[in-house]
């Protein structure tokens, strides 16, 4: 389907099984780079004001923009989805699968002068494997051994390849155990927004809530030469409208997590901005119409893929997202190496979903069937599906009633309760299917409130192949039994996906080496800079 | 005393109404579902069963609802607001943060759409079928009928995007250096979009009434002895006309207080300016109750404040209300 893919996956085969990563294969030629130097970069921050700085305790886009700047990890990720060396020079994988070696870089030091030791690191696991709301990240990881100042050695009580990429920077932050490890409770510590003392190539000079996050370069970082820029201006703008102005006149140099099609067509020809939505792998968000499978007619198979060909995609992407977003058909991410395309993909047929629905034994009468509630989400973006939906499905004598919901709190109640028939939905990958994927699927996941398995579905191969791979740690094996799995629910459609939500990032031409890697801007800026 | 005692007894119902109005919005936010453990866990892009429970037992939400009432109107009586879930901070920290930047944005708007108010109002009021008289009824209807975030995008496409004179968003240009007047430049330039957004909807108000007042009162018989006793058109107007003519739109200023707080709620979200319109909005959002209704608090004080002040300014303005004192 895609340019790209079938280099991405050749890529893929060095992915676990490199045992060892060698640091020199990762020097920075461009490091010394002086013509790269200064400067003041001037962003929005992504999803508005953070709750907190640090990553530890606190997911989500709008922390990890700037807690990838505060705080190092022990790997990054480029484009194609290979771990790089970061704060971990290079690691092993023992060949059981069990133990996982980080040798970290010497020189490294907190942003008050204090070496990074392993002692941070196996703290740093034990906050996020308590705090962190991604429970399946840690949760195989049993203890952490430091051999030496240097040498932080995993241990796990099953195969977990799923760690390699909870080992980046949105996810596994490493924080400094003599200013966290002081007794208080770290979710509400009051170092996780004002006086940061962080581990990464920006340091904290202003936390404004409503207003801004500015970041400056960490002279001490470990790497000579890096960060290219001086500082960085975070603004926090919450309307889109206002930002794709200031994106216009250059108030602001670039923008991420961008997806509202309006904004997106207009400001796709503007001379001097640039939009790709190349880096949204990692976060991995996915539009879908979710269906509950506990409920009345919905029950059946038949009735769900009867709703799939009812509804045309190509209109939906075409008219409804205006072009901006990929088409997507399964729970995985379009960019993710597990994804397989090779699935039902219910092309529009509304004699097919009329022909089911007899099938299914619910003939029309009178032009209808039966009715099925839609919840419209009280966050924005979906009402034009939704509406959709409704008229398309009533072709088919399905009558759908939109329940619209003010706000997030009262949808989330609805649809994490699973008191509903249908609903829009984005759902993020966050890296490896294991923490944003098997949380929809498995059937020892049924209601356990919002991004759950709330469509109460239960295919027990289903719940044996994502708990295969899980322990998987061949990528070739891993993807085969990915590739069954995709293929098993699109035919059952608890859920019918529709696309990768249109994430965008823009940046203007003044941008060089914008953070294009699987984690967008929830990566490290040390390689970002300006031109003149 | 007389104004001691009516400022006593005005001061009084108004801490009574403020209770009430925390009373029945606690009780309003109670009632719908879903709560702000939700919007946390949407902010971290899930969160599991366990750590859900978590959180809403460390807020005690997880308790019945008349102990949470009465954990938070102790707190209120007590003077603390509380402290916010979804921002990790104290909420009278949070909002006095904010109130500044809001104080600034509505006091500026509401002087500016009163003074321009006034002087179109009399403008229009000494030619009442002239072409300007027209041309600001047709600018202050438009004004009042457009919706406030569309005038404010409408400015920021004319004067951020096609004439480059003022900056799109936010309070400060956090790269500038220097001193105090620098930034005092740097804040007005700022400031001009969101003050003459927000100042738009009152600006028909007050010009309107100020027109029709001022007509009146130039009709009336102590003009004409004015008039008669050969004083200039000038001299009428604004020595004997203009006092009388002000003080109905003076008690308007003051009963339109609370719209412009509330209308500031949508200017800062479209210029992203750092006051309590921001965080109101961020914070109904996320469903964080302690906030709003700490924010409810201070926009109420706010208006009470304002309306005190206008009753000041009448006495003012209006010589029988002193005497009445």
């Amino acid at each position: 389907m895609q340019p790209g893919v079938l280099d991405v996956n050749l890529k893929m085969r060095s992915f676990l099984a490199a045992a060892m990563v060698s640091a020199l294969a990762f020097a920075p030629a461009s490091a010394q780079d002086t013509s790269k130097q200064g400067g003041t970069l001037v962003v929005s921050l992504p999803g508005g004001t953070p709750r907190s700085l640090n990553p530890a305790v606190q997911s989500g886009v709008a922390t990890g923009f700037p807690g990838t700047q505060l705080f190092t990890a022990p790997l990054r990720y480029d484009e194609d989805w290979t771990p790089q060396p970061y704060l971990a020079k290079s690691w092993e994988v023992s060949k059981d699968g069990l133990k996982i070696t980080l040798n970290l870089q010497e020189n490294a030091t907190f942003h008050d002068g204090k070496p990074i030791t392993s002692e941070d690191v196996a703290f740093s696991v034990e906050v996020i494997k308590e705090y962190h709301p991604f429970k399946s990240m840690f949760e195989p990881v049993t203890s952490v051994d430091t051999p030496d100042e240097h040498t932080a050695v995993l241990n796990l009580s099953r195969p977990h390849p799923a760690l390699m990429l909870a080992m980046s920077g949105q996810l596994m932050p490493i924080i400094p155990k003599h200013i966290y490890g002081d007794g208080q409770d770290p979710k509400s510590h009051p170092r996780n927004n004002q006086d940061v003392v962080g581990s990464g190539p920006f340091k904290l000079v202003e936390f404004k809530p409503g207003e801004h996050v500015i970041l400056e370069r960490y002279e001490g970082y470990w790497e000579e030469g890096l960060p290219y820029l001086d500082r960085i201006v975070a603004r926090i703008i919450n309307d889109s409208s206002a930002r794709a102005i200031a994106l216009q006149n250059g108030e602001i140099q670039m923008s991420t997590f961008e997806n509202e099609p309006t904004i997106l067509s207009r400001l796709k020809d503007v001379e001097g901005l640039t939009l790709t939505t190349d880096g949204y792998g990692g976060v991995g968000p996915i539009d879908w119409l979710a269906m509950n499978t506990t409920r009345g007619p919905l029950q059946d198979v038949k009735v769900r893929q009867a709703i799939a060909y009812a509804i045309d995609k190509n209109f939906m992407l075409k008219a409804l997202l205006r072009g901006t977003a990929t088409e997507a058909r399964t729970g995985i991410h379009p960019d993710s190496p597990f994804y397989n395309p090779d699935v039902n993909t219910y092309e529009f047929d509304l004699d097919k979903a009329n022909a089911l629905l007899d099938e299914a034994g619910y003939p029309m009468k009178d032009g209808n069937r039966f009715e099925l509630n839609i919840e419209l989400p009280g966050f924005p973006g979906y009402k034009p599906q939704t509406e959709y939906v409704k008229a398309a499905l009533a072709k088919a004598g399905i009558t759908v009633n939109v329940r619209s919901h003010p706000d997030f709190p009262s949808w989330a109640e609805a649809v994490g309760s699973m008191q509903f028939d249908l609903s829009f939905d984005s759902v993020y990958n966050w890296g490896d299917p294991v923490i944003g994927v098997n949380r929809t699927y498995l059937s020892s996941n049924i209601d356990k409130g919002v991004w759950s398995n709330t469509q109460g579905y239960s295919n027990a191969r289903v719940d044996e192949l994502l708990n295969m791979a899980a322990t998987e740690n061949d990528p070739e094996k891993r993807k085969a039994l990915y590739k069954e799995f995709q293929e098993i629910v699109a035919d059952e459609v608890p859920i019918y996906v529709t696309n990768a939500v249109p994430m965008h990032t823009i940046y203007s031409d003044k941008v060089g080496n914008p953070p294009l890697g699987i984690w967008a801007s929830s990566s490290p800026y040390d390689k970002v800079y300006l031109k003149d | 005393m007389h104004l001691l005692r009516t400022t006593a007894i005005r001061l009084f119902y108004a801490v009574i109404l403020l209770m009430a109005v925390l009373l029945l919005n606690f009780t309003m936010m109670h009632l719908a579902p879903g709560d702000v453990a939700d919007t946390i866990a949407q902010s971290m892009g899930g969160a599991d069963e366990k750590v859900l429970a978590r959180i809403r037992a460390d807020y005690g939400l997880d308790q019945p609802f008349l102990v949470q009432l009465a954990r938070y109107m102790g707190g209120v009586l007590s003077f603390d607001l509380g402290y916010s879930y979804y921002h990790n901070a104290p909420v009278t920290q949070l909002i006095l943060q904010r109130l500044p930047a809001t104080l600034l944005l509505v006091f500026t708007a509401q002087i500016l759409a009163l003074i321009l108010g006034v002087i179109l109002g009399v403008i229009s009021a000494r030619r009442p079928n002239g072409i300007l008289s027209h041309f600001v009824t047709f600018f202050a209807l438009f004004g009042y009928s457009a919706p406030v975030f569309w005038t404010g995008i409408l400015l920021l496409i004319a004067f951020s995007l096609k004439i480059q004179w003022f900056p799109v968003s936010g309070m400060r240009d956090v790269t500038i250096v220097g001193g105090f007047w620098t930034h005092a430049l740097d804040i007005a330039r700022h400031m001009v979009l969101p003050t003459l957004t927000l100042s738009s909807i009152f600006l028909a108000l007050y010009s309107r009434l100020s027109r029709a007042t001022m007509m009146e009162t130039l009709g009336s018989d102590y003009v004409r002895t004015a008039k008669a006793k050969g004083l200039t058109q000038r001299q009428v107007i604004y020595k004997h006309a203009l006092k009388n003519a002000l003080s109905p739109v003076i008690t308007l200023a003051g009963l339109q207080f609370s719209a412009v707080v509330s209308g500031a709620v949508l200017v800062e979200t479209v210029f992203a300016w750092p006051g309590l319109g921001t965080l109101a909005f961020e914070s109904i959002l996320v469903r964080d109750t302690p906030t709003i209704l700490g924010i409810l608090f201070f926009s109420a004080l706010m208006v009470i404040i304002g309306n005190l002040l206008t009753d000041f300014a009448l006495r003012l303005v209006d010589p029988r209300l002193r005497a009445r004192a």
